[in-house]
Parts: C-alpha cells; structure tokens; sequence
C-alpha cells in the first residue's frame, strides 16, 4: 500500500518503525550518544530512535530538540526517517541543519490520520520526501 | 540574500528561513527591529560546526541582537563544574556568537536591558520566557525562534509573518478567570507562579486571557508567563486592565466569544503550588532563585527579606541573573552586602541547566515554577517550591520554613 503525505523535508529511506505512543520532546527526552528514548515517563522509555522510522504524532517541548535530533544525525543515532501526523517544524529544522553540515538529509514527513494509523500498525516502511513538489510517499512494506 | 549576495552565512540563513516559513505557513517575511538568541548554548558538537558554519561564511547580524545565557558563568569561572571539555566548548560557543556581531548580554531576561522593544514592533525572540514576555507584556510581536532559527533571522533581518506576528493570531480564545483571591496571596510571587503552572497544563499553544487579577508588577508578569511556556507551550497572555492588548476581555478576544471558560479556583492553585514541589518531606540543601534572571526590584526585595541576616551554613544560595543586573548592584553598593549574607551570584547561565551548584544534600527550594519544572528531570534533584519570602526564612534559619498564613483559606 503507498500513501501520500507533505514532505517538510527531502530525502529517502527504508526501515522498521518505532512507533511512538505519545508526543516526545528530544531535548532531555533522547540520548543524543545512543539515540536512546531516555524520559522515563515516555511509554517508549529505552527504546532507540537509531536507524528507525520514526512514526509519532507530533514533536512536543523546546525548540533545543531540534539541536538534539541533529545531535544524533551527527552521531549517526539518529532515525532514517519522520513519519508525523501533524506538521512540526522543530524537528523538521533539526534534519535541515543536519543535512546543511553533515549531508545527512532524513526525511521528515506527514500523512493525513487514516494514513497515520496504517503507518502506526506497519512493520516496515519506505519514505520519499521531494521538497520541489512538497510530496512525499509513504509504502508500507509489511 | 538568497542567491548569496549579503555572503555564505547569510545564504545559508535566508535558505533555513525561507524553508521554516513555508513550513509555519508563513505567504512572506517581515523585517525585524532586534532578534534575541539562545542558540549560543552549548548543546553538542553541532552547536559548534553550526556557528563556526556562520563565522567562516562571513556572517554579521544585521539588526541589534542580544544573546541568552550560555553554559558557563564567564564572570565567577570558579563557580564553574562538570567535564572541563564541555566547558571550553560552551565558553567557545559563547565566542562565536560574539563574533556574529551578537551584543554579549548573556540573559534570559533581556527585557530587563535598555532599549527594549516597544508595543507592535516586529521581533524574533528566543528562550520560552523571554519570548512571553516580550507578546504580552510589551506587545512587541514574536513568534517562538529557536536554535538554528534565531540567529537566521538576525543574520537576515526577517522573521515568518504568521502567528503572533499578525493580529489575528494574538487574540484570546481561552478564558481564564479568576475569584476572591485572598489579597495576601494575590500580591505573592506564588500566586503567579501557581498561576502560571495552572494556565500552561490548560493551553496547549492557545492564546489565553486572564481575568480577575487587579495589580501585577514586571516580576511577577515574568513568574507567570515562565511557569506557563514551561509546563505549556504558552507564548502569549493577556491579562485584563493590566497588559497593553487587553483594556477590555473583549478587546483581548477581538469582540469574539473565547472558545473555552476555565474559572481559577484558590484550590486549583493550591494544587498547581503542591505540585511543583516533588521533594516529599527531604531536608533543604540548597535555595535557587533568578530563574528567569533575578531584576534590580527581586534583588531590592531580597534586601529586605534577608534584613541584614545571613544565611545558615548549612544551606547554599544562589541567586542568578544578568551582567547588567549585577552591575547596577555594584553601583548601588548593594553586592557586597548580599554576597557576605551569603547568596552566591551566577551570571551569564543558570543553575538549572549548566553544572554550577555544589553537590547537594537534600532539596533546593525555590520560587521559580520554572526551576521546580525542570530542576528534577535536568538535574536529578528534588524541588521545594515557596515564595521568595519561604525561601529566605528557610536559608536562614537553615530547615523548610512554610508561611502558614498563605494558602490558609485554600485548606479550609
């Protein structure tokens, strides 16, 4: 099944998700040395962003998250990709200014809610993000 | 700027600029009177390799620029602790943004400096607290920057023009209202604080008006929206009769009916207080005060709460605050007095979130909801939760020292 969603920024990537329940802030939210979640009132408490798509709702807290998330893109912890059911442009500017010094260009995405749930329930997804058309597809692997 | 003309640095901030306004749904940009920017933070490697990106670019602001606290208190260096490394990388980072042509200010409260911007203008403010302040109480119009953002916008001159940049999205549509606060409470730090805490949990990043308060100082507009930006996402308030865009409730809510009435009960205040203290029954260890950064008049009121007393040996004391600030202590002659009393002054950062207390037995008691928010989850450490009033008596005289008459009709 391909989905499609707005891109908020370019890229393209293949992974297994980690689905996240609630909102996360990366700031004293996420470890940026192990990608690691490490608020501990986070129902996905000590599972690891790195290499995954990343699918949740919508960023939450400071700005400094997305200092945090470009953190764990400069030491390759980062997720391969956002999947997010409302537009956040804190994390989005933190995979912009990870792509700008590092060439590291994640794509940061989101998919209208039925979308949203059927990305929440797949195993695997790939994304494509084109910032000329502002498209992105999402498809859903298994 | 786009194509490069104003330099790399300021090409690469326009690119960041333009591409955050499509994303914040912005149709054009709007030229900025001053920016205020807290990128100069050290968070990591990238806070460095961002700003040197900028230096080398050839990168200058192009209106006036304050900056926030960095992560070491450049003034008192013995104050400083923590991984020698992470301290010369903060101290650099603090560097960089100098270079930038950023004034070296090192406060998150730059509406205590001069020349702060005036009702309407248009700005770019970072730092939750500072940018509340900034909407609310001087009607100047910002949206919430950020790192990466807030020198972007200083470099270009520009900031998005959408949300609180624009009329429409400055009016109130939540309806906070307020009855028979005891007059002692209502003219206490607490109540504001409390206040605060309570409006951020019920916002979410509307724009709230609250009703029923009949006298508010700087101070206590700064404990108030502080506590809001940091249990909520809060980056403006009115306040009836008190701040500029709100003469009337109507005028604050454009002549609309607000989509939601949540009346402020003194016990829903009593529990917004009760919760910010997480310490249980520990020992204090240490009182923290100045987040955000202690005024001229906290300082003045601390004078006379400490009444030529000094505080118990047992108990550390921290008051943080700005440069400026400190300065126009030491003009007054007042410095002296309260650092032989025993408060310790930070400038520069803030003891929430650079290592700067000595290690602590027991609680740190403080009269800053935003402290009390952050301290247990940044620090590891438990918080009490008093007015300033509280935390003197109780540094003093060396244990928790409660003021039973504050919230006594709460409990009746």
């Amino acid at each position: 099944m391909t989905l499609t969603g707005e891109a908020l920024t370019p890229g393209q990537a293949r992974g297994m998700t980690l689905v996240l329940d609630e909102p996360i802030s990366f700031w004293g939210g996420v470890d940026e040395n192990t990608g690691r979640v490490t608020d501990t009132r986070h129902p996905q408490s000590g599972a690891s962003v790195a290499g995954m798509i990343l699918v949740l709702q919508c960023g939450r807290g400071s700005s400094s998250s997305s200092s945090v998330l470009a953190e764990c893109l400069r030491n390759g912890v980062g997720p391969a990709a956002i999947v997010l059911a409302e537009p956040d442009p804190i994390l989005a500017l933190g995979a912009l200014v990870a792509g700008e010094l590092y060439g590291t260009e994640i794509p940061v995405v989101v998919v209208p809610s039925n979308a949203y749930a059927a990305c929440s329930a797949a195993r695997e997804l790939t994304v494509e993000a084109d910032l000329g058309s502002r498209r992105a597809l999402v498809r859903i692997v298994n | 700027m786009l194509g490069g003309d104003g330099g790399v640095a300021t090409q690469l901030a326009a690119r960041l600029l333009v591409r955050m306004a499509e994303l914040m749904g912005a149709e054009r940009l709007v030229p900025i009177a001053s920016a205020h920017v807290d990128g100069c933070l050290y968070h990591g490697p990238v806070s460095i390799d961002f700003a040197e990106r900028l230096v080398a670019g050839g990168g200058s602001v192009r209106v006036e620029t304050t900056l926030n606290v960095g992560a070491v208190d450049l003034l008192h260096p013995e104050l400083n602790r923590g991984d020698p490394k992470r301290r010369t990388a903060g101290r650099e980072l603090m560097r960089l943004y100098s270079a930038l042509g950023c004034r070296p200010t090192w406060t998150c409260a730059p509406y205590q400096l001069p020349n702060r911007p005036s009702l309407g203008e248009q700005i770019a403010w970072a730092e939750s607290n500072a940018i509340v302040f900034a909407n609310s109480v001087l009607g100047a119009r910002t949206e919430r920057y950020g790192d990466f953002i807030d020198i972007a916008a200083a470099l270009t001159g520009r900031a998005p023009y959408v949300g609180l940049h624009s009329d429409e999205g400055r009016l109130a549509t939540v309806h906070f209202r307020l009855d028979r606060i005891p007059a002692r409470l209502a003219a206490s730090d607490v109540f504001f604080a409390a206040l605060g805490h309570f409006i951020g949990r019920r916002t979410a990043r509307n724009v709230p008006v609250i009703d029923g308060i009949e006298h508010a100082t700087e101070d206590q507009l700064k404990a108030l929206g502080a506590a809001a930006a940091s249990s909520g996402s809060v980056a403006m308030f009115h306040m009836v009769g008190i701040t500029p865009e709100a003469s009337t409730l109507a005028a604050a809510c454009g002549q609309r009916a607000p989509r939601q009435v949540i009346p402020v009960s003194l016990a829903d205040l009593a529990d917004a207080a009760e919760e910010l203290t997480s310490a249980g029954n520990a020992p204090l260890g240490a009182v923290s005060v100045g987040t955000p950064h202690f005024s001229l008049a906290e300082f003045e009121r601390l004078r006379t709460l400490l009444g030529g007393r000094r505080v118990s040996d047992r108990v550390a004391f921290y008051a943080s605050t700005g440069r400026g600030v400190q300065e126009e202590l030491r003009a007054r002659g007042w410095l002296d007095d309260i650092t032989a009393a025993g408060v310790t002054i930070v400038t520069d950062t803030c003891t929430y979130l650079a290592p700067i207390m000595a290690p602590i037995v027991g609680a740190v008691m403080t009269n800053s909801a935003k402290w009390a928010w952050y301290g247990p989850n940044n620090l590891g450490i438990q918080v009490i939760f008093g007015s300033l009033e509280e935390c003197v008596e109780s540094a003093v005289r060396g244990e928790r020292w409660r003021d039973a008459e504050l919230w006594r009709d709460a409990h009746r």
